[in-house]
């Protein structure tokens, strides 16, 4: 019997205030163990504040190969911007 | 798909590089280039965790525990440099088995350097100013490669590593202003790594079969031989103040080109120890398959305790 110990995500905020962001990976037999070994392996130097792990296989990504349909409506709807708007130039603080 | 749509396919992922784009796992990519960054990453990976044995041979021998500490933080971020480049690796679609097969089997290479012996004290301070030295340049371009995950590895890499080098530096320094015995130390040191740490940086150009395609792909910026001469004019002048002398009865400060010339390297060596005649490749290899065979039963038992403690909590849902 081998079986491979799982691949996990690590996400670590700086400091607080700031997000969670992505890290990198590693892997780890259970959730304790990946939390363990992210703080050895990407927080050496006082990286970060808190650190969140959880198993690749339970993240959902989009396909690169739908960005059109998924991201290019959004190309076209420039009304969304401020600067879409024409003001009269003595209008302040808008 | 067609012969005529892949050809399309690449040459939209061709001016996406071209353009600085940068490449993510789960884009579509030509098959040689997954190919050709799996070899890279895995032997970039490979190389820092061969790279800790040379080094752990002298952490239980460091004349201080200042520099005992900082020589074990140093062989850990090895051991981390290779676990981001395993993961980065592991983006194309191979996994980490695979890649400690290729090793083990022989089949991976990692770089030849660490094929020698770590003789003395001073060998530590040769390895980080020179090796680390050499690996800072090798690695610096390689933060703007173009394969997204392989460029984030290495900014925190290079990040890491001008520590590396100024420890190194810092023994040779001590060594060098200590007795006469330990100047000597630091002089043989230097004799013993200076020309391997210059084949380190590859094979002459007109040798170097992968750098058209690699520079193409920017996963190499400057080839071997650039790399090579901004080593040696950045390093001779270091030498000069630690008062040692370089092994190279032809290294010349040139004025014409504003560069130092050189010496001819035995480059019939470089590929023995590639080849794996080197003086260590046998004992590294068993080292590291070593570690590997006797932690199985650890790896297995954390798995096993694992699933134990998984099953735990279904029981006590249901």
């Amino acid at each position: 019997m081998k079986k491979n110990w799982p691949l996990w995500e690590v996400f670590v905020r700086s400091k607080n205030g700031l997000e969670h962001r992505h890290f990198g990976s590693l892997h780890a037999a259970d959730e304790a163990m990946a939390l363990e070994n992210a703080r050895d392996v990407y927080t050496r130097r006082n990286e970060g504040v808190s650190i969140w792990v959880v198993e690749s296989r339970h993240i959902t990504a989009s396909n690169p190969e739908n960005n059109g349909e998924l991201f290019e409506p959004a190309q076209d709807k420039v009304y969304r911007h401020p600067t879409f708007y024409d003001l009269p130039d003595d209008v302040k603080h808008m | 798909m067609s012969e005529e749509q892949i050809k399309s396919l690449e040459a939209d992922f061709d001016a996406r590089i071209a353009r600085d784009e940068k490449i993510e796992p789960k884009d579509w990519m030509p098959e040689k280039y997954r190919k050709t960054h799996i070899r890279q990453i895995s032997q970039h990976a490979h190389s820092e965790i061969v790279g800790m044995l040379p080094e752990g041979n002298w952490i239980t021998r460091a004349p201080s525990l200042r520099r005992k500490v900082a020589l074990l933080a140093k062989v850990q971020d090895e051991a981390g440099h290779g676990l981001y480049l395993y993961s980065a690796c592991e983006t194309l679609g191979v996994s980490r088995d695979e890649l400690y097969e290729q090793l083990h089997s022989g089949k991976a290479k990692y770089s030849s350097i660490f094929n020698y012996p770590t003789l003395t004290w001073a060998d530590m301070g040769a390895i980080g100013w020179l090796v680390d030295g050499a690996a800072i340049i090798n690695q610096v371009p390689l933060c703007s490669t173009s394969f997204g995950p392989y460029a984030r590895a290495m900014v925190r890499v290079c990040k890491e590593e001008s520590f590396h080098q100024r420890q190194g530096f810092e023994i040779m320094y001590k060594l060098c202003n200590g007795t006469p015995e330990q100047k000597e130390m630091a002089q043989d040191a230097l004799n013993r790594w200076w020309w391997p740490s210059l084949m380190m940086l590859g094979p002459t150009d007109a040798e170097s079969v992968h750098t058209e395609q690699s520079m193409k792909w920017k996963l190499k910026r400057k080839t071997n031989d650039e790399l090579r001469q901004q080593f040696i004019d950045q390093t001779v002048p270091q030498a000069d103040i630690l008062g040692l002398k370089i092994p190279d009865t032809d290294l010349k400060w040139n004025e014409e080109t504003g560069h130092y010339n050189f010496g001819e390297i035995q480059w019939d060596e470089f590929w023995q120890v590639v080849k794996g005649h080197g003086p260590c490749n046998k004992e590294r290899l068993n080292a590291r398959k070593g570690a590997w065979e006797k932690g199985a039963w650890v790896r297995d038992a954390a798995m096993a305790y694992a699933e134990k403690q998984s099953n735990k909590k279904i029981e006590k849902v249901v």
